[in-house]
């Protein structure tokens, strides 16, 4: 119960014993919600501990009945396996982790530049003619997600002769309109009008207010543009675009190598830490940015 | 006389309006580049897809127009889009509501423990959807031989006395597939609502105490709710569109197509239609379909969640 804060409960029978003007929290409202965060807490993190206790697992220990779910003589043995049977491919493990890595960072670096530049005139600029329109119009397209539009936008980009080349998966993540509209909604509050105002008044123009006065203020919105443009690039398969072995990404072949069934489980469970680490990391560092930025994330 | 009269102040409005338009000019550069990529991979795409569902294109030939034949195909004559559909409608019905409410529901409690604590379990409910899109790993849980978690646990209780092969059994791969969806749903919707409850404002609270508020239910109906309107859309925006786009966590544990498509959706279809068979006309239709769906779906919550958190 050291969950809670320490006064939270004394605050709370305070509170219920304080008279009917006050608010009551019973105990056993707290004991429910109690358990009702522990129920959904182990469904989402046992799945993900288990994953991580088995890529340590040696082989004896992955293939005993009944299976256990601790491990006793931790090993790095499954994430070489991994490394080997990437390595046995056709082209060095190494490149398929530039691959990802490439379009990841430049992705990521160049989408928050696309990004910020276009939520700018939509958030301080709203006067101008055809603002209001594409605001409304980048709210509508955030109900269809990169999965769904997949297919129609496959003939575009087919058609500009981008398939097998990164292009093919750089140009789609920058046309996404959810970190424009994250962007948007908390430039809206974060610019204070007054300083961009005072900035024009001593002439500056509106490309080097940008720079100087709009981007520092932003900063937390950076952040969290980073980790969900990072993390969606990171995953990216390219499956639908990339036939050449030496531009497949690196999820794409660690799903091939996970795919071996249950005999790769330790190489397999090995993958799944690889993926699922840096973005979890990522998110660590800029938490509280993000939570910074999705409390503008509200639609109107 | 009349007409000179008018005519200037007609003029002068022609002209502000352009000067705007030019004094605006950077901001319209500023805005050039991300319109130009979201014309040509978003707007065209969809536009297009609508022209070509009614014609037969293979991406080689020129695209033959066919009418409503792509339409009457999909809708009266294709038995294994009417199984994607059922199976992608109750597949969004079941996992967008209970990750939507789910999400609500965490972040309506964690709102009042310290801020570490809450960081923590945010950090916890939201890994599945964070951890990219690796739920093959609930295969080491529903593995079909007697050494699979799941079958173990079973078999030690003695609930079932054989193995179960929960993931090729189309009695069973259905609901696994709707736990491992249930499981990933908690995205950037709850980050969102966690951001909504933290920034409430307090004094509305007090004041509702002193109104005469007396339970937590009574404070969330009349006190939060209301404040959380927009935060609510946008998660809504959020459940929907991952409900629409279930398709990869089907492929990753039941394979792809299922045993007989039991965990078929829409998004498979097309995906089959469009990147294996390249028939683009088809493909095209059965996007067409899904978009409409989707655009039904959001009118409908849009229209409840507004009148039920506007007052």
């Amino acid at each position: 119960m050291s969950l809670f804060k320490k006064n939270y409960f004394r605050r709370n029978h305070m509170r219920a014993t304080a008279g009917n003007s006050t608010l009551s929290r019973s105990h056993m409202g707290n004991f429910f919600v109690f358990l009702f965060l522990l129920i959904v807490g182990s469904f989402m993190a046992l799945p993900l501990i288990y994953t991580l206790l088995q890529s340590v697992k040696p082989t004896e220990e992955l293939f005993t009945y009944p299976p256990k779910f601790y491990v006793k003589n931790p090993t790095f043995d499954n994430f070489k396996q991994a490394a080997q049977l990437a390595g046995n491919l056709w082209v060095p493990f190494s490149r398929y982790l530039f691959n990802s890595l490439f379009i990841s960072v430049v992705g990521t670096s160049a989408y928050i530049v696309v990004a910020s530049l276009a939520a700018y005139p939509m958030a301080k600029a709203k006067k101008l003619p055809g603002m209001l329109f594409i605001s409304q119009l980048i709210v509508w397209t955030l109900l269809f997600r990169a999965e769904v539009t997949a297919i129609p936008q496959y003939i575009i980009i087919a058609g500009l002769g981008m398939v097998n080349t990164y292009w093919a998966l750089l140009l789609p993540a920058l046309a996404g309109t959810f970190g424009v509209f994250l962007m948007r909604q908390f430039m809206v509050s974060a610019i204070p009008d007054a300083i961009l105002e005072a900035a024009r008044i001593d002439g500056a123009n509106e490309y080097s207010i940008f720079w100087k006065i709009a981007m520092p203020c932003v900063k937390p919105a950076w952040m969290t543009l980073i980790i969900f443009t990072f993390q969606g690039l990171w995953s990216t398969t390219g499956a639908n675009y990339i036939y050449e072995e030496s531009m497949r990404m690196l999820p794409n072949v660690l799903s091939q190598i996970a795919a071996g069934g249950i005999a790769r489980a330790g190489a397999g469970s090995a993958v799944a830490v690889i993926i699922m680490i840096p973005p979890i990391i990522v998110f660590l560092i800029s938490q509280s940015s993000v939570m910074e930025t999705m409390a503008h994330s509200g639609i109107k | 006389m009349t007409t000179t009269k008018t005519t200037p102040v007609f003029k002068e409005r022609e002209f502000s309006k352009w000067k705007i338009m030019r004094d605006g000019a950077p901001f319209y550069v500023m805005l050039a580049p991300f319109l130009l990529l979201f014309t040509v991979l978003t707007i065209i795409p969809v536009v297009s897809s609508v022209v070509l569902s009614f014609t037969d294109f293979n991406m080689l030939q020129v695209p033959k127009f066919v009418g409503i034949d792509n339409y009457v195909r999909l809708l009266l004559q294709d038995d294994i889009f009417t199984k994607a559909l059922k199976n992608t409608m109750i597949f969004a019905v079941v996992s967008g509501p209970v990750g939507y409410l789910m999400s609500f529901v965490v972040a309506w409690f964690i709102n009042e423990l310290s801020k570490a604590t809450k960081n923590f379990i945010t950090l916890i409910m939201y890994a599945p959807a964070l951890a990219g899109n690796i739920y093959y790993i609930w295969t080491f849980i529903f593995s079909s031989d007697s050494k699979g978690l799941l079958n173990s646990t079973l078999i030690q209780l003695g609930i079932i006395s054989d193995p179960v092969s929960w993931l090729t059994d189309a009695k069973y791969n259905f609901t696994c597939v709707l736990i491992v969806i249930v499981w990933a749903s908690m995205g950037t919707g709850f980050l969102a609502l966690v951001a909504g409850f933290k920034s409430l404002d307090r004094s509305y609270f007090e004041a509702a105490a002193i109104d005469g508020i007396r339970n937590r239910w009574q404070e969330l109906y009349h006190v939060t709710l209301p404040q959380m309107g927009p935060q609510l859309l946008f998660s809504a925006v959020q459940s929907i569109s991952g409900a629409f786009a279930i398709g990869a966590q089907c492929a990753a544990l039941t394979g792809n197509p299922s045993t007989n498509y039991s965990t078929h959706t829409i998004l498979l279809h097309m995906t089959d239609y469009g990147t294996t068979r390249f028939e683009m006309g088809y493909a095209s239709t059965i996007a067409v379909v899904l978009f409409v769906i989707m655009l039904l779906t959001w009118i409908l919550i849009n229209k409840v969640l507004r009148k039920f958190t506007s007052d």
